[in-house]
């Protein structure tokens, strides 16, 4: 089987994107599984499943999504094995930007939107940056100028991605991206001893452990103050 | 590269200023030191703070400058001096009934067919540079040879530049500053100039003319058009420019096509409208997924082309007036209708 692992921040387009790729490969005959992996709520899974897709989603409620994704990766691939998927796509967005389900030596995919601002390459982490491709969509509603400046600002956070134009309504691009994506000579039993390309960040405080209490005197473990006086230049 | 300071690179490499805003490295006062150096000297917190990965930064610098080095050299001859389409089949997989298709810079060809008859597959076709290595099989050729891979790969290298009916501005910025904007991320040189030139041209595309002061995100639908159109053709890297039909309101179609031209794209347009479809030398019919043929525009389509501009110029002014509020005579017009 096939991991491929796609992330992005929310209302970017991934599910649409996931759907236009599965599209083409069920007329090459590539039987393709998702889990959809989301926070407090998600539909996608009915998308999935009208689409006769075979998926299962996963909130992580309480936790930080990243955390519960990579607690739970594992058993993801044991479940796309035994439903005997060729590929299995894991669609998970990314909440603060911060942190990225990316792993080594799997495919990772990143889904940005043009619509979100050119500055947006500059505010997403790992999530971006550590993507071996990167599809954009949105296209089709703006300025080519502004396609070309998000294109050329992303690739200058992350060179080594391929850049994608890829319409989650259309379907334009969504071919050539799922050519990338699978390769029938890969074999994945298990992720069991992989790694994090980015280790998620070292927080742990009060207000982690369900402190509710506003005030210094309630505050342990990583804190961390806004500096208030103006610098002397 | 590695032996350079971070005061070199600047000034050999311009650009690199772009890669160290971008991944948000502040670099003021540690200029006089090598890249790998000022990294060294970053504390390990503000690397977690900024989730910045240490290791891969050296080579992800490398490997910028040389994309960029690429591109920039790729500019000085945009490269593409002919496209040739080789046919595929159709949905129910018939073989496409023409022999080759090459269009040449300054050349429009028209894409005409029903809705979700295959135009989008077609531009992916072409942006993709296919190999009959997708559904359609079809083949690309750029100057009669196998595309070179970056059109395939590389995020600065696009084929083709899209300008369709749908698009809208989404960023705040004045009209000059958008196009400082596009020209820094071209890395255009004489950027004052360029911006200059185009604010021109779409000017006179525009019905109403607009300044370099004007908030993008408040032009009219036309001034839109028009400032899209001549920066794509000014401004862009993509040899091949797709219009996905333009509204006949607030811009003048034919000027912008000209301006497309002089700047010798390669035109491709899908339109319903049959003022832009017999503009265009060629056609080609989409139908079931296919190209179902590639016609020639013909005299007497050409000649007809002309009553037809005549016909819109009526109805033009006739809705010109009606907006002033004046009252239509039929005296007015009796001349025109002779066709």
């Amino acid at each position: 089987m096939n991991l491929v692992i796609f992330s992005g921040p929310p209302s970017s387009g991934k599910t649409s994107v996931i759907l236009k790729v599965i599209e083409s490969f069920k007329k090459r005959a590539v039987a393709v599984g998702v889990v959809k992996f989301d926070c407090l709520y998600t539909d996608d899974d009915k998308l999935y499943e009208k689409a006769g897709i075979p998926v299962k989603k996963g909130l992580s409620g309480a936790l930080c999504p990243d955390h519960f994704f990579a607690s739970n990766i594992e058993d993801v691939v044991k479940w796309g094995n035994k439903a005997g998927l060729d590929l299995l796509i894991t669609e998970s967005a990314g909440l603060c930007n911060r942190c990225s389900p990316y792993l080594t030596g799997v495919k990772g995919v990143c889904i940005i939107d043009n619509l979100s601002g050119i500055n947006t390459p500059k505010k997403i982490g790992p999530m971006l940056k550590s993507a071996d491709m990167v599809a954009i969509t949105k296209g089709d509603i703006v300025s080519q100028a502004e396609r070309e400046v998000f294109a050329s600002r992303v690739s200058a956070v992350n060179p080594k991605a391929m850049v994608m134009h890829v319409n989650g309504l259309s379907g334009q691009g969504a071919y050539e991206l799922s050519t990338m994506l699978y390769d029938e000579k890969q074999s994945l039993s298990s992720v069991q001893g992989m790694k994090l390309r980015f280790p998620m960040p070292s927080a742990m405080c009060s207000y982690c452990l369900g402190e509710t209490r506003i005030g210094e005197s309630y505050q342990m473990g990583n804190t961390k103050k806004m500096v208030w006086e103006e610098k002397e230049k | 590269m590695k032996e350079m300071t971070i005061a070199q690179l600047l000034e050999k490499y311009p650009f690199v200023t772009e890669f160290f805003q971008q991944n948000r490295l502040n670099i003021t006062g540690f200029e006089q030191l090598t890249f790998a150096d000022y990294l060294q000297q970053l504390d390990e917190d503000e690397l977690e703070e900024k989730a910045i990965e240490l290791q891969k930064l050296p080579e992800e610098l490398a490997l910028y400058i040389e994309q960029m080095t690429a591109f920039l050299g790729l500019n000085e001859d945009s490269g593409v001096h002919s496209l040739t389409i080789l046919p595929g089949k159709d949905k129910n997989a018939v073989p496409e009934k023409f022999t080759k298709l090459t269009i040449f810079p300054s050349q429009v060809v028209a894409i005409v067919g029903p809705t979700g008859s295959g135009k989008s597959r077609l531009l992916a076709d072409i942006e993709w540079a296919a190999q009959n290595d997708t559904p359609t099989g079809r083949s690309i050729l750029i100057n009669d040879a196998l595309p070179d891979a970056k059109w395939r790969y590389s995020p600065n290298n696009k084929l083709v530049a899209q300008l369709s009916q749908n698009m809208n501005f989404v960023i705040d910025l004045s009209v000059k500053e958008f196009l400082q904007l596009h020209a820094q991320s071209r890395m255009a040189e004489n950027i004052k100039e360029i911006s200059g030139k185009i604010l021109a041209a779409a000017n006179r595309l525009a019905g109403e003319p607009f300044s370099a002061d004007t908030p993008v995100t408040s032009l009219s639908g036309g001034q839109s058009r028009a400032l899209m159109i001549a920066d794509t053709a000014i401004l862009s890297a993509s040899p091949i420019v797709l219009i996905d039909e333009i509204e006949n309101a607030g811009i003048d179609r034919r000027k912008a096509l000209e301006v497309l031209l002089s700047q010798d794209k390669i035109v491709l347009m899908a339109t319903h409208d049959p003022l832009l479809a017999l503009m265009a030398d060629r056609r080609i019919v989409i139908r079931n997924g296919g190209i179902h043929a590639v016609l020639e525009t013909t005299q007497e389509e050409k000649a007809l082309l002309q009553k037809m501009n005549s016909l819109d110029t009526i109805m033009q002014s006739a809705r010109r007036e009606l907006r002033e509020g004046k009252t239509l005579h039929t005296k007015d017009f009796l001349s025109d209708f002779r066709l």
